[in-house]
C-alpha cells in the first residue's frame, strides 16, 4: 500500500484519492468485500455473468416473446393475447401457430403503404440531411482548429435539449397561425396562410432537424482526419479545386457518408413522435401504425407481427450497410 | 497549407446552424409572451413560469423522471461498465461476441420495438412468477437502464481501449490483485468517460417517451408523457415556459461539464508529461 503514492500514475484524481482509498481499504468490511471481490473477480465469473444475465433478461428474451406473440391469437382478456401451447385432456401437448396476423398485415395495404412511407420519408430524408449537412462538416473538418471544438459543441448542444420539445418547437413554427405563416402575412408575401402541419412537408422538416447532427458528426470526424497532402499535391499537379474535391475528398469521405446516411435512415425508419405530432392521415409511418395497433386497438399479436416484420427490415438494411462499408473498405 | 476561406461554404453552416437553433430560440422567446395564443405577440409576461411553478401535475412528473433518470443512469454506468471492462480487458472468452451484439443493438433498435418487447416480458414475467406486480417505476428504471448502458458501454470502451496499459501492467506486477488495480487504478483514470457515460444515460432516460409509455403503468407518468399529452391538444405556453428551463439547465450542465472535463484532461496530459520526464 505504502508504495502507492511512488507510483507514477499520471493522473491527479488517483493521487488526490488515495489516502482516502488507503483508509478505507483498512476498514475490515471493506477490506473482506475486496478480498471476496477480488477473489471472485480473479476467477471474472461475476463480472462477465451480471451484464451478460441483464442483457439476455432484458434485451435478448423479450424478442423471443415478441416472436413468440405474434403467432398469438387475439382474445378479449387481460393480458389480450392466447398461449401458444395447450394441454389437452388425453395428454397431448398441442402447438398452436396463428401465422394470420402476418397474413393480415401482408393483405392489408394499410401495413404495405405505411411500410412503403416509411422507407420513403426515411430515405429522402437522409439523403436532404447529407445535402444540408456535408457542406457544413466541410468547413467545419477545415476551419483553425481552436474554432473546431466550438463548431462541433454547437452541434451536439441540440441533441442535449429534450427531443420531444425540439418537435413541439416546430408546431409553433408551421402552424397556420404559427411562426412563419404570421412573418410572411405581416410582409405581405402571402395573403392566406400555407398549410403546412400535418403534412409531409412538415414530416420531412421534423426528421432532417432532429436527426442533422447525426450525419455531421461521422462525416465531420472522416474528413478532420484526411491527409491534406492529397490536394495540395493534386492541387500542384494543376488540377482545379472542384475536381480535387471530386475525385480525392468525396470517394475518401466515403466511410463518413455511409455512416452518417445509417445513422439518419435507420432510426427514422422507426420514428413515432415526429409522424404522431407534426404529420397528417396521409403520413402513415410504421412506428406509429405499432404504437397506434397496441395503444388504440389493444391488439398485442398485430403489433407484435408489425414488430417482427419491421426488425427484419431493419436487419436487411443493417447487413446492406455493412457490405457497402466492407465494399467502400476494399476500393481504398 | 493554404486556408482558403470560401465565404459561401461558410453561409452554409451559419444557415445550417440557424435552422439547428432557431426553433429552440423560437420557443424560448415566446415563453415570455403575455397572450395565450403561442405564437402571436402580447407583450413581455413572466406569468407562464408562475402558472408552471402551480402546475402540481407538471412538478411531480418532473421530479419523478429526474429520480428514475439518476437511479437508472446509476444502473446504467455499474452494468455499461462491467460490459466495457469484459469486451476490452478480459481476452477471448465463450460468448464474447455474443455480449458484444448485445450491448450494441439496443443503439439501432427503433424504440417501438424496445418498449413493445419490454412490456410483453413484463407481462409475461408477472404472469409466469409474480414479479414485477404491475407496472410502474420500476419496469421504467429496468427499461432506461438496458437501452442506456449500450451508450455507456460504447463511451467507457473507448476510454478504456485508449489508456496506457503500462499503469495497470506495473501495479499487476507489484502484486496487485486484479479488483484493486481495478478500483485503485483503473477507475480514477476512466473515470471521466464515467461522468460523461453518466450524464448521457440521465439525459436519455429524461427525454425519453415512447419506451416509458409502453413499460408504465397508472400512477407512474414520467415529464415526457405529460408533455406528450399537453403537447397532442395544441400548443400550451407552460410547455415554453418548461422547455425554456430545460434548455437553460442542459445548456449551463453541458458547459460546465466541458469545462470540468477539460481541465481534468489537461491536467491529467500535464502530469502524463511530468512522469515521462522524471
Amino acid at each position: 500500500m505504502s508504495r502507492l503514492g511512488y507510483l507514477p500514475l499520471g493522473d491527479h484524481l488517483a493521487v488526490s484519492a488515495e489516502p482516502l482509498v488507503r483508509a478505507l481499504v483498512r476498514i475490515p468490511p471493506v477490506r473482506w468485500l475486496l478480498n471476496l471481490f477480488g477473489r471472485v473477480t480473479s476467477g471474472r465469473g461475476l463480472v462477465i455473468a451480471v451484464p451478460y444475465g441483464w442483457l439476455a433478461l432484458f434485451f435478448l428474451i423479450p424478442f423471443l416473446i415478441v416472436l413468440k406473440i405474434s403467432f398469438a391469437d387475439q382474445l378479449i382478456a387481460q393480458p389480450p393475447y392466447s398461449s401458444l401451447v395447450d394441454v389437452a385432456e388425453q395428454g397431448y401437448v398441442t402447438l398452436k401457430l396463428n401465422v394470420g396476423n402476418y397474413l393480415f398485415i401482408a393483405e392489408d395495404a394499410l401495413y404495405w403503404k405505411a411500410y412503403l412511407r416509411s422507407m420513403q420519408i426515411s430515405f429522402f430524408s437522409a439523403l436532404i440531411c447529407l445535402f444540408i449537412g456535408y457542406p457544413m462538416a466541410y468547413v467545419m473538418a477545415r476551419a483553425e482548429p481552436r474554432w473546431r471544438g466550438v463548431l462541433l459543441m454547437l452541434v451536439v448542444l441540440p441533441f442535449w435539449t429534450s427531443f420531444l420539445l425540439r418537435v413541439y418547437a416546430w408546431i409553433g413554427l408551421l402552424n397556420n397561425n404559427g411562426v412563419i405563416n404570421n412573418l410572411l402575412m405581416a410582409a405581405g408575401i402571402i395573403d392566406q396562410p400555407i398549410v403546412m402541419m400535418r403534412t409531409n412537408f412538415a414530416v420531412y422538416v421534423g426528421i432532417v432537424y432532429s436527426y442533422l447532427p447525426f450525419m455531421i458528426l461521422p462525416l465531420y470526424a472522416t474528413l478532420e482526419k484526411m491527409d491534406l497532402t492529397l490536394i495540395e499535391a493534386a492541387e500542384d499537379l494543376g488540377c482545379r479545386p472542384l475536381k480535387a474535391f471530386m475525385t480525392i475528398t468525396l470517394p475518401l469521405s466515403l466511410p463518413g457518408i455511409i455512416a452518417g446516411f445509417s445513422l439518419v435512415f435507420i432510426p427514422a425508419l422507426g420514428e413515432f413522435v415526429i409522424p404522431d405530432l407534426l404529420g397528417g392521415t396521409e403520413t402513415l409511418m410504421i412506428g406509429k401504425v405499432l404504437w397506434d395497433e397496441f395503444f388504440s386497438n389493444r391488439a398485442w399479436p398485430i403489433a407484435s407481427a408489425v414488430a417482427i416484420a419491421m426488425l427484419s427490415l431493419v436487419l436487411v438494411i443493417m447487413s446492406f450497410q455493412h457490405w457497402l462499408e466492407r465494399r467502400a473498405e476494399a476500393a481504398r | 497549407m493554404s486556408r482558403r476561406r470560401n465565404p459561401a461554404l461558410w453561409a452554409w453552416l451559419m444557415a445550417g446552424f440557424a435552422f439547428l437553433y432557431i426553433p429552440i430560440l423560437s420557443l424560448v422567446f415566446f415563453s415570455f409572451n403575455q397572450s395565450k395564443l403561442v405564437t402571436v405577440w402580447g407583450g413581455f409576461s413572466t406569468r407562464w413560469y408562475s402558472s408552471l411553478m402551480r402546475n402540481e401535475q407538471i412538478l411531480g412528473a418532473a421530479w419523478l423522471s429526474v429520480r428514475i433518470a439518476a437511479i437508472s443512469a446509476l444502473l446504467a454506468v455499474v452494468l455499461g461498465t462491467l460490459v466495457a471492462v469484459c469486451l476490452t480487458r478480459f481476452g477471448h472468452f465463450r460468448g464474447r461476441a455474443l455480449l458484444s451484439g448485445l450491448s450494441t443493438a439496443p443503439l439501432v433498435m427503433p424504440e417501438v420495438i424496445t418498449g413493445l418487447s419490454l412490456l410483453l416480458l413484463f407481462v409475461a414475467m408477472e404472469q409466469a412468477f409474480g414479479w414485477p406486480a404491475g407496472r410502474g417505476t420500476l419496469t421504467i428504471i429496468i427499461a432506461h437502464t438496458t437501452f442506456a448502458l449500450a451508450y455507456v458501454a460504447v463511451v467507457v470502451q473507448s476510454r478504456l481501449t485508449g489508456m496506457d496499459p503500462s499503469i495497470e501492467e506495473a501495479a499487476m506486477d507489484l502484486g496487485a490483485r486484479p479488483a484493486k488495480v481495478f478500483f485503485v487504478i483503473t477507475l480514477p483514470i476512466i473515470m471521466p468517460a464515467l461522468v460523461s457515460g453518466f450524464l448521457l444515460a440521465f439525459t436519455l432516460s429524461l427525454d425519453d417517451l415512447v419506451i416509458s409509455s409502453f413499460v408504465s403503468g397508472p400512477g407512474a407518468t414520467t415529464l415526457p408523457m405529460v408533455i406528450y399529452s399537453k403537447v397532442r391538444l395544441g400548443l400550451s405556453p407552460e410547455i415554453n415556459a418548461l422547455a425554456t428551463l430545460m434548455v437553460v439547465i442542459v445548456a449551463l450542465g453541458v458547459v460546465a461539464a466541458g469545462l470540468v472535463l477539460n481541465q481534468a484532461e489537461k491536467t491529467r496530459q500535464r502530469d502524463a508529461k511530468m512522469a515521462d520526464s522524471t
